[in-house]
């Protein structure tokens, strides 16, 4: 028996569930509460497979729980035990406001990359042959790297500030780190810092519970590497 | 009505060229008076909502998801084709548009296909310019890699994210434009109903799935980029919330549906493992670039190995079947998708699947490691024959090329495919079918616009991959902004369309109708209760393999479902707030009514093609056979219940490439 705390409580052996992912366990317990007559619990999912960023959950007092460089979506049952009892939170920030249940609200991260978070180049057949700009391969893949964020969030819930600075840093890293990125790297680092200050993120401790919890093993490097950018473009502006 | 696939006249390398040298155009002052819709956010609806709006009018951007940055297209793993020829081995235009067109099984459209090729490698420098990072070699140029059915490396990639790299890049051009208001962008809405008012698409109807509120929305133009319908199926690779409902809605509205019964099942994907399953995951096919794909010879090693009193890797050499390889020598393990999967049904049904439910086959890395760790051992002046050593270096290459899918595949099957080959069997991934277009992109409905995986046009019978982003980048980023301009250079006298008529009214009204009857229903099983079951007569009987027997039931009972789901279905919670039931009871209504369409579609098509087998129709040497006189697109127009569908046919006609027996071997 699974015990999760709340007003659920899932009743199929803890065998029976071994292979399924922690999502799948949740529809399943979802489909007994409607069935009964009950509300399912809300969460957000799509992709199931770690890639799309929708799920969130902190389970355990865990960002995406107990597993490591997975998303909630991948996390197996197989990594509880019979008779664990499971707690299930929503991400807590205050630029993440909570919708429903375990749904929260994080269109925050979007603004701030409607406030830099591109290059500025038009759609047209004529921009330049892409072999034209070559780039060496360890700077391409550490852009490659960075770019790789999915947008979750659970950098976030993790750090005691609620600071998205590895989000915004993985986003500022990509474009610095490549050529094409350099024409507007000022500008960008200075709004993209402004919008996450905006919205109510806090600072960076250098605490690096958003490196553990990172579901894609996004760097710290990144956030160093944002300081200098825009102490640089501070200096600069 | 006689379909006009509005094809521009002229020799096929010319046609685009002069078809854009002689449309109407709208000057940027009016672009500025001009509304458009785009529903769907994934790479074609995303590169043409950052593109419209570049180009000055005014874009309404909706998606269902909390943001534009998670639509399905993220989860693309392998690639992009373009005809780049950077690898200088003999790539070309014409050979792209050649591969696609064979590939599709000579069931896609030659204009729109050799179009699509013209423009890839514009959408390479495109997206570099955006600064997606691209794999790339030690020199600083982009790395290509090779993909199913072809015989050059023109696939562009990001390790095993190509989608997701592609999509940021769509989506930072999106956020550009958003940051400057050219795009008003709605997250979390789902698209119910498209409106008309004089026959021309003028809006649409959405909920906001946050509030449940009900909305009206106005332009001179819709774009559907809505994505494909393949969770008809319940299990496939789709993300759990793709649907057709966008698509679905718009056919009911007149846009004819295009060869709904062309779906591609994925040969590499995990193998269903139990009941409450929810969805599949695919195993790039980048995999079968090094992967080779075997079930045991004999029937004693398959026991045993089910038993678990053998590993696969104790089987000897001479023991093990490379199918592909020996039936396909040419093209091996690289044969296109639908053959591989057919390939593997084979060998499953004939009894030689290698996991508890006798369906699945090995997807098998250790000659590959083998080779490039011997490759590194040399490049590095290290011995070369130290097993251990040359296993390690090659472990490294592999993880360097695929760590994220081998590190996805750990994590499901609880397997390390280092040590022990990958188990994969085929599943529903791709709908090649769709709402019917003309060359513009237009449906049959004016003013309604489908582009990406939720049109039909390019990919024929069988996508090819790497196709699929190239497909939605294409019509995004090239295609729509030209052959939307042709159509607005009318609409610049018309000024705003006012919300406030009886056609909208009339589509709210319906759309709130059938959200009640949802509500109220209080039947006694949940909307996934019947999905499951729909999904099963679909995998069932829709399948791998399909007969006319199998089909006539399918409609029957799909439409006896269907029926069964309206009087019990039961959906809790209330319509003005966020109620993932009620979304999700509106979706499967909807796979309901199409699921019937597609039986019908595939029972019409009396041939094999691609994706779409019927067991009556197959050479003797069981490869699918195609028939002369099915050369067209069935193009469904709505007439009330979905088998009461009426069947319109478009001819294709092949001028530039003979139509051959498609082998691969």
């Amino acid at each position: 028996m699974l015990t999760i705390k709340g007003k659920w409580l899932i009743t199929k052996s803890a065998i029976s569930l071994r292979d399924m992912s922690f999502l799948e366990m949740l529809d399943v317990l979802n489909n007994e509460l409607i069935e009964k007559g009950d509300e399912p619990v809300s969460f957000d999912h799509d992709c199931r497979e770690g890639i799309c960023g929708s799920c969130s959950l902190y389970i355990n007092g865990e960002a995406h729980g107990p597993d490591r460089g997975v998303t909630t979506c991948q996390l197996h049952m197989r990594m509880f035990k019979d008779g664990d009892t499971i707690f299930i939170e929503p991400f807590r920030a205050k630029a993440f406001p909570v919708i429903k249940d375990l749904v929260v609200d994080r269109t925050a991260f979007d603004r701030i990359q409607h406030a830099g978070g591109f290059i500025s180049v038009n759609t047209s057949g004529n921009t330049i042959d892409a072999n034209t700009i070559p780039v060496n391969k360890a700077d391409a893949d550490d852009a490659f790297s960075a770019a790789t964020c999915i947008g979750c969030g659970a950098c976030v819930a993790s750090c005691k500030n609620s600071s998205a600075m590895l989000f915004v840093g993985a986003k500022v890293s990509q474009f610095a780190l490549l050529p094409q990125g350099q024409v507007e790297a000022t500008d960008r680092v200075l709004n993209m810092v402004k919008q996450m200050d905006d919205e109510g993120f806090g600072n960076c401790t250098n605490t690096g519970a958003c490196e553990v919890e990172c579901p894609k093993g996004i760097s710290l490097e990144n956030i160093a590497r944002m300081n200098r950018e825009y102490l640089a473009a501070s200096l600069k502006g | 009505m006689a379909l006009d696939s509005k094809i521009p006249q002229g020799p096929i390398e010319d046609k685009w060229t002069n078809y854009k040298n002689h449309i109407d155009l709208v000057n940027p002052a009016n672009k500025r008076n001009i509304d458009v819709i785009v529903v769907g956010t994934g790479l074609a609806g995303g590169s043409a909502a950052a593109t419209l709006a570049e180009l000055g009018y005014n874009v309404k951007a909706f998606c269902f998801q909390d943001s534009p940055r998670r639509a399905h297209s993220i989860a693309a793993q392998g690639g992009i084709n373009a005809a780049k020829n950077y690898q200088g081995d003999g790539d070309s235009t014409y050979r792209l548009f050649y591969d696609t067109v064979k590939g599709g099984d000579y069931r896609s459209r030659e204009a729109n296909v050799y179009r699509l090729a013209e423009v890839s490698a514009n959408i390479i420098d495109q997206c570099v310019a955006q600064g997606v990072p691209f794999a790339r070699e030690y020199g600083g140029l982009l790395d290509n890699r090779s993909f199913g059915g072809v015989l050059v490396s023109r696939t562009f990639y990001a390790a095993g994210q190509t989608g997701q790299q592609l999509l940021l890049g769509a989506y930072s051009a999106m956020n550009r434009q958003i940051g400057r208001g050219k795009i008003k962008m709605y997250n979390r809405h789902e698209m119910l109903d498209v409106v008309k008012v004089d026959g021309k698409a003028r809006g649409i109807i959405t909920r906001n799935l946050i509030t449940g509120e009900i909305e009206r929305h106005s332009a001179h133009a819709v774009v559907l980029g809505t994505g494909g319908y393949g969770n008809v199926f319940f299990l496939s690779t789709n993300a759990m919330g793709s649907n057709v409902t966008a698509a679905w809605k718009a056919h009911k509205r007149g846009a004819y549906f295009a060869n709904p019964c062309y779906t591609q099942i994925h040969p590499t994907c995990i193998p269903v493992y139990g009941d409450h399953q929810s969805k599949l995951t695919l195993m790039s096919e980048s995999l079968r670039n090094d992967g080779r794909i075997w079930v045991p010879k004999h029937k004693k090693d398959v026991e045993a190995i089910r038993n678990k009193t053998l590993k696969p890797t104790q089987l000897a050499e001479a023991d093990r079947d490379y199918y592909l390889e020996r039936r396909y020598p040419a093209f091996g393990n690289l044969v296109p998708r639908d053959v591989a999967s057919r390939a593997a049904k084979e060998r499953c049904d004939a009894g030689f699947g290698v996991n508890a439910t006798g369906e699945a086959v090995y997807l098998d890395f250790a000659s590959a490691i083998q080779r490039y760790g011997k490759e590194q051992a040399h490049v590095k002046g290290l011995d070369e024959n130290d097993a251990v050593l040359v296993k390690k270096l090659g472990q490294e290459v592999v993880k360097n090329k695929y760590g994220n899918l081998f590190q996805m595949y750990e994590k499901i099957v609880d397997e390390n495919p280092y040590e022990t080959p990958m188990m994969i069997y085929p599943a529903v991934h791709y709908t090649m079918g769709g709402i019917r277009v003309d060359y513009n992109l237009m449906t049959t409905v004016p003013g309604l616009y489908a582009i990406g995986e939720a049109n039909f046009s390019d990919h024929g019978a069988n996508r090819l991959g790497a196709s699929a982003l190239m497909q939605g980048l294409a019509d995004g980023y090239f295609v729509l902004p030209y052959t939307i301009g042709d159509y607005l250079s009318d609409d610049i006298r018309t000024g705003p369309i006012s919300t406030d008529t009886k056609e909208f009214e009339e589509a709210e009204a319906e759309v709130r109708k059938n959200i009640e009857h949802l509500i109220n229903n209080k039947g006694s099983h949940s909307v996934d209760y019947f999905h499951k079951r729909l999904g099963k007569i679909m995998w069932n009987k829709c399948g791998m393999a399909r007969n006319a027997e199998d089909l006539k039931s399918a409609i029957t009972e799909i439409s006896e479902l269907r029926a069964e789901f309206w009087k019990d279905v039961r959906v809790p919670g209330t319509a003005n707030e966020f109620n993932e039931e009620l979304a999700k009871a509106g979706r499967v209504a909807d796979f309901l009514e199409l699921g019937e369409l597609f039986a019908k579609d595939a029972l019409e098509r009396e041939e094999s093609a691609g994706g779409h087998f019927r067991e009556e129709y197959q050479t003797p040497e069981g490869e699918a056979m195609r028939r002369k006189e099915f050369q067209y697109v069935s193009a469904w127009e709505y007439k009330g219940e979905p088998k009461d569908a009426v069947l319109h046919k478009e001819a294709l006609a092949y001028e530039n490439i003979e139509v051959k027996e498609r082998s691969y071997k």
